[in-house]
């Protein structure tokens, strides 16, 4: 019955997408005030709606009703309860599920902290997140109903893939599809203002916070994301340029491109059709990540033939969405008027050419992405793309990044002189010059020419944005003054500080732990030693254990430093009782300046010997730990007092993008 | 008027830029991707001597074998019609195993062996994937005649 109930919530809150699509939509034209009023309410009530569909489906998951096909097909009764509730997103229907249950909840989020916007755009951004619901609600109930039954009902479930039985990929999707799905509200946004035919600051000013906290959650979504394969794939990688990896990693690059492209169309009136297309792509890209890492169509163009309803849908959706939007540009844009002009050397072209690389940098992923695909259609050959191509592309466009971002920060806006960016920058560019040539030495760099090159950068990076905090902080005397400026309007300044403080940070995980990083697999006897990096690692066998639902065999490896034991670690080869999937659990010393990693291989011979990964990993923690400053930073910059005293002379309500970091 | 020119020498270095870039990238990328093969086409010297591809097939029951070191192993392709040896130092993937679909990475050697530094198995257990799924159809279909043929010579 439950299910039934959350089958019929679902087609409710279809009914409502469609009202809200087209109502407010046609009231906003015509003027009729009464027809756009109804926006918010529709939007609460889709909310309601599919929040009353996933708690069905979560019921029966927590009850383990194997009745639902869904349930039976990804859970077990054996499953901790934290995992069944986390199954829900486990799969193909679930995660719609809980995309539509996000888009209800942005929508909700925008009616509710939009009063100050006029009552015309906030119809229309709503209009616009309705037909977007439209989409994934009819996907949903046309080719992916996650409450179908199946008759009989097995006696018990096939689990959950044993991968996705880890508290990091509980948390993983709902925060990546924060993000995905928080562009559509920038997204929303930007199509009301093609609509209306008026970009202005406004229009920036509306979209930023709430663009910000999309890209705040998509960074933090792919930081776990990438910790989770680190420690739970079992050999130690961090990124592998997969396709489900590229699939996030193509929107966060276009939205960071749209962050800062909005920060200029906010402050200067200039790029707005440019921000209005990454505006556009973001979500796009979002949109086609969701549909290609779900529908399996990277593996194999022919998965596509296994169900051609689901194929078919996801190729129409993409060409409204992706064809709508860009006739409505190409078809409004033109009549946009061209902002603020500015010289060669200045702030604009700075970041029109960090832009430019972004974006550049998306197209390349694409491409790369993309390739087996295109050779496959195109009868070529079967083919993939080796992850050093996105390395050799990552190295050659990185460098250039960091650079425009050192100079950036600091040039002015509208017009700069090359004596005076040369003076200021003199410094910090002799600074990291040194930095670079002391890394460069044999003693440091052991002859990797990368670890100069990423050293540099990122003492560039830091340096130069010493130098414009010093100019920043040049009229500010005394730490009232300072204390004043970050309470106030400063703070965004400071946010764009932590975030590329986090860019260094990050630069610097990746150089130490790509060139100093180092894999040793042996076979290992009971009591043997290795010594990987001045650690002494001891093996000490292995046992039998047993979890919730697996069977484990437990490895003992001491780790000495000198003759000091500093660590016992405690790999596990896991076989799960459901599945009889086999799965390696590593163990890992962490710290921040290495970690030390140990899994298990497989036994070797009869005598207890056992094949182990042993790896020693510099500096690993900074990657994350750059992702999580960058996400901070975003934060921070959501506080900026910009968005809570802007709403022209109206009483200022909650911070909107605070607010809806928060619910 | 300036000012137009400076916005062209800007248009004319970011077009010049990324065309650069954009064709860098394309011809790395024709020389980073990795051909599928299935034993039977690497037989029939389909498969480029030199250059790194990729094989794939099922890996035939007992033909698993590990040397002395330990962490050497070497395994059977089969496609059903045809079978290469395959040669990989290093701990084999979780869902590596007999009787299951595989795609290795890698050369192949002088003495017909292939060399693979890395063999892929997929997150799911009842994956099968699907350049071998197809590998396997075209091989049989190929194969069908002189598969009947030899099954007569055995009788």
């Amino acid at each position: 019955m439950i299910p039934e109930l959350g089958h019929f919530a679902l087609i409710l809150a279809l009914t409502l997408a469609i009202v809200q699509a087209t109502v407010p939509l046609a009231g906003s034209f015509t003027g009729n005030r009464s027809w756009m009023a109804i926006s918010r309410p529709l939007a609460y009530g889709q909310f309601t709606f599919v929040v009353i569909a996933f708690i069905c489906l979560l019921q029966a998951f927590l009850t383990s009703d194997f009745s639902v096909a869904y349930v039976a097909e990804n859970s077990n009764t054996l499953l901790p309860t934290v995992y069944k509730v986390s199954a829900l997103w486990g799969a193909h229907e679930g995660s719609l599920l809980l995309w539509a249950t996000l888009l209800g909840a942005w929508g909700a989020a925008v009616a509710t902290f939009s009063h100050n916007l006029p009552q015309q755009v906030v119809s229309r951004v709503l209009a616009v997140m309705g037909m977007i619901g439209i989409g994934f609600l009819l996907f949903m109930l046309l080719t992916s109903n996650p409450f179908g039954r199946i008759f009989p009902a097995p006696p018990q479930g096939r689990d959950l893939n044993p991968l996705l039985q880890d508290p990091g990929l509980a948390v993983h999707p709902p925060m990546l599809y924060m993000g995905y799905v928080g562009f559509s509200v920038a997204f929303a946004f930007a199509i009301a203002a093609l609509m209306g035919g008026k970009l202005d600051a406004a229009w920036a000013r509306w979209s930023r916070p709430w663009t910000t906290v999309a890209w705040c959650f998509l960074t933090i979504g792919i930081a776990l994301g990438s910790w989770w394969s680190y420690y739970e794939l079992g050999w130690g990688g961090w990124w592998f340029w997969d396709p489900v990896e590229n699939a996030s990693f193509m929107p966060w690059l276009v939205g960071t491109a749209l962050i800062h492209s909005l920060a200029v169309t906010e402050k200067r009136a200039a790029f707005k059709s440019w921000t209005v297309l990454l505006a556009l792509f973001a979500f796009s890209l979002s949109l086609l990540g969701t549909f290609l890492v779900r529908s399996g169509v990277l593996t194999s163009v022919h998965a596509f033939a296994t169900d051609p309803a689901r194929g078919t849908f996801i190729l129409a959706f993409l060409c409204v969405v992706i064809g709508g939007s860009l006739a409505l540009y190409a078809w409004r844009a033109p009549q946009v008027s061209t902002g603020g002009g500015f010289d060669l050397l200045s702030r604009e072209s700075f970041l029109l050419a960090n832009n430019l690389l972004l974006t550049l940098f998306a197209a390349l992923v694409l491409l790369g992405t993309l390739a087996p695909l295109i050779y496959e259609a195109m009868d070529w050959g079967k083919i993939s793309v080796g992850f050093p191509w996105f390395n050799t592309m990552f190295l050659g466009l990185m460098p250039f990044l960091a650079l425009l971002m050192g100079v950036g920060q600091l040039s002015r806006w509208k017009h700069d002189d090359t004596q005076r960016l040369t003076r200021e920058l003199r410094i910090a560019f002799i600074l990291s010059c040194i930095l670079a040539v002391v890394a460069a030495l044999p003693m440091f760099s052991d002859d990797h020419w990368y670890v100069p090159l990423g050293i540099g950068l990122a003492g560039w990076l830091v340096f130069s944005h010493l130098t414009g905090l010093r100019d920043h902080l040049k009229n500010k005397k005394g730490p009232a003054a300072w204390l004043a400026d970050l309470r106030g309007g400063g703070r965004s300044y400071y946010a764009m500080l932590l975030a590329h403080l986090g860019v260094a940070v990050f630069i610097i995980g990746i150089t130490m732990v790509s060139n100093f990083g180092i894999e040793e697999d042996i076979r290992m006897s009971p009591g043997a030693t290795k010594t990987v990096a001045g650690y002494r690692f001891q093996f000490d066998g292995v046992t039998s254990t047993t979890g919730p639902n697996y069977q484990a065999q437990q490895g003992r490896v001491l780790v000495f430093r000198g003759d000091k034991q500093i660590a016992v670690l405690k790999p596990q080869k896991r076989k799960y009782v459901a599945s009889r999937q086999v799965m390696t659990e590593a163990a890992i010393n962490a710290g921040l300046r290495r970690d030390l990693y140990v899994s298990l291989g497989e036994a070797v011979g009869d005598h207890g010997d056992w094949a182990v990964r042993i790896y020693y990993k510099p500096y690993v923690r900074w990657i994350w730990l750059g992702g999580l400053l960058m996400a901070l930073g975003g934060v921070l910059a959501l506080t900026d007092r910009r968005y809570r005293t802007r709403a022209a002379g109206k009483p200022a309500k909650l911070p909107p993008a605070l607010a809806a970091a928060r619910s | 008027m300036k000012a137009r020119h400076k916005r062209l020498i800007f248009v004319a270095v970011a077009v010049a830029g990324v065309g650069v870039a954009a064709s860098l990238a394309i011809s790395a990328l024709r020389s980073n991707i990795a051909y599928f093969f299935t034993p039977s086409q690497v037989l029939a010297h389909e498969a480029p001597n030199q250059r790194v591809f990729r094989l794939g097939g099922l890996v035939e029951k007992g033909s698993l074998n590990r040397k002395h070191d330990g962490l050497t192993v070497t395994f059977t392709v089969t496609d059903m019609v045809k079978s290469m040896q395959v040669s990989y130092t290093g701990i084999l993937p979780d869902l590596f195993g007999e009787g299951q679909g595989v795609v290795t990475k890698g050369r192949m050697g002088n003495d017909g062996v292939f060399y693979a530094d890395e063999v892929l198995a997929k997150h799911d257990a009842s994956y099968m994937p699907p350049e071998v799924a197809s590998g396997l159809k075209t091989a049989q279909a190929k194969g069908m005649t002189k598969g009947i043929s030899k099954m007569a010579e055995s009788k």
